[in-house]
């Protein structure tokens, strides 16, 4: 029998996450319940002046997106590093980096695109426009992968450390900086009425350069995490 | 199981191994051929795993070169890792998934042998429990699942690292039959144990990393 072709292995390891997930729940629940109830807080905490919380929307929205990604990222690696699955996927005569892709793509199915699909409604809780509930989506789609390319980077460094978190945090949080900065800003822009090409094109150049750098980043960093 | 692997050879120059500036070993020569084994002893501590795990390139060693038919590991990278297969302590199964669905996707990462995985349940003796979970199976059971791996791939080169671990006599003896057949095909074998080791093979070279 021939060994699997790279798209096989490919769509393998990418299915089996997917049914991990599955099987797991609870654990993909928890960064979207979270996202929801930050967002949810805030109209109690500061009140509900529908102009004051169309002013902070964009912002809450996409820091709950942030610290919700952030929340999740350990479940990356740390089940395939607890149980060895990981010395197995290193070890595979497929590249790496590849492999990678379809770890980070299963991660962002089961936690970037559930925030993709609860963020109208929480756009409607904060009084956004319908133009700005419309960027929302757009930054979200092409941010929340950014999210999730550059964590694994981060992930994968501070996998084999007994208390990886705090660091995690540190080493992730400067990185997702720019997307918050461009994500935020355009859905406040697009309240505004102003135009927010610059900000979207900014995003997508962001989601392209970590879709093309952080495979392999993240290969290296396992490779180091690993020996 | 009626195939040959091709012959091959492994060879270990001079390789080091440094943890926290303690020399687990060094200068440490061998070479592995065709049907041969390698097994490592040593106290606890005296850098088994280490070993292991710089053969199949997990971790470089600190000092010297590892060679697949003449060719340094590092340069061979996903060729070397096709020729090998790894049994660690963590026994590398999803507890979510069941017995059957672990296999198929250890299948994809290497060459399938050819044997169906239901066959090579059966052969470690878990008939019947393909469509289990594996967080239901017995440690033994779930150690053997482990080693069924090398079943449903194809690789002449099989690196193991106390490959008895929670496996019954009976166990054991099933493992050390797969190995002597493994070996008498023209396999390679590099293994840690506890337990004395039954290989039919006289061509074992024996390390102790303690002396």
């Amino acid at each position: 029998m021939k060994p699997a072709t790279l798209p096989q292995a490919f769509a393998i390891l990418l299915r089996r996450d997917l049914t991990l997930a599955y099987r797991r729940r609870s654990e993909i629940i928890n960064p979207l319940l979270f996202f929801v109830l930050v967002t949810a807080m805030f109209p109690l905490g500061v009140g509900a002046d529908p102009a004051l919380l169309r002013d902070i929307g964009p912002g809450i929205i996409w820091v709950a997106a942030l610290l919700a990604a952030l929340l999740s990222l350990e479940t990356v690696f740390r089940s395939d590093f607890d149980d060895g699955s990981l010395e197995q996927l290193l070890l595979s005569p497929h590249p790496l980096s590849v492999l990678m892709i379809a770890k980070v793509l299963a991660h962002w199915l089961v936690t970037g695109l559930p925030l993709l699909i609860v963020a109208p409604l929480l756009s409607i809780l904060l009084h956004l426009s319908d133009d700005a509930m419309h960027t929302l989506l757009i930054t979200l789609a092409l941010g929340t992968p950014v999210l999730s390319l550059v964590g694994a980077i981060g992930v994968a460094l501070t996998v084999g450390l007994r208390k990886g978190g705090t660091i995690l945090s540190i080493l992730v949080m400067p990185l997702y900086v720019p997307v918050l900065i461009f994500a935020a800003s355009a859905v406040a822009n697009s309240d505004a009425g102003l135009p927010v090409n610059a900000h979207l094109s900014l995003l997508a150049a962001l989601l392209v350069l970590a879709t093309s750098l952080s495979p392999a980043a993240t290969a290296a960093s396992l490779r180091i995490s690993m020996s | 199981m009626n195939h040959t692997y091709t012959a091959a050879t492994l060879e270990a120059r001079d390789i080091a191994c440094i943890r926290d500036d303690r020399t687990l070993f060094d200068k440490l020569s061998f070479t592995l051929e065709a049907g041969q084994a390698v097994l490592v002893e040593g106290r606890n501590g005296s850098g088994k795993t280490s070993l292991l795990r710089i053969l199949c390139g997990i971790r470089q060693p600190d000092e010297g070169t590892i060679h697949w038919n003449g060719g340094d590991i590092y340069r061979l990278a996903t060729g070397y890792n096709a020729a090998t297969a790894w049994v660690g302590h963590k026994d590398g199964i999803k507890l979510e998934l069941s017995a059957e669905e672990n296999l198929v996707f250890a299948r994809s990462l290497g060459t399938p042998s050819g044997l169906e995985i239901s066959d090579a349940l059966e052969a470690m003796e878990l008939g019947g429990f393909d469509d289990v979970i594996a967080i239901n199976l017995s440690a033994g059971q779930k150690r053997r699942l482990a080693l069924a791996r090398l079943l449903v791939t194809r690789s002449p080169l099989w690196i193991l690292d106390e490959p008895f671990t929670s496996l019954d006599t009976h166990g054991i003896s099933l493992i050390e039959n797969m190995i002597n057949i493994h070996l008498a095909d023209g396999g390679m074998l590099a293994v840690t144990s506890h337990h004395p080791v039954g290989l039919d093979s006289a061509d074992i070279t024996r390390i102790n990393l303690s002396e």
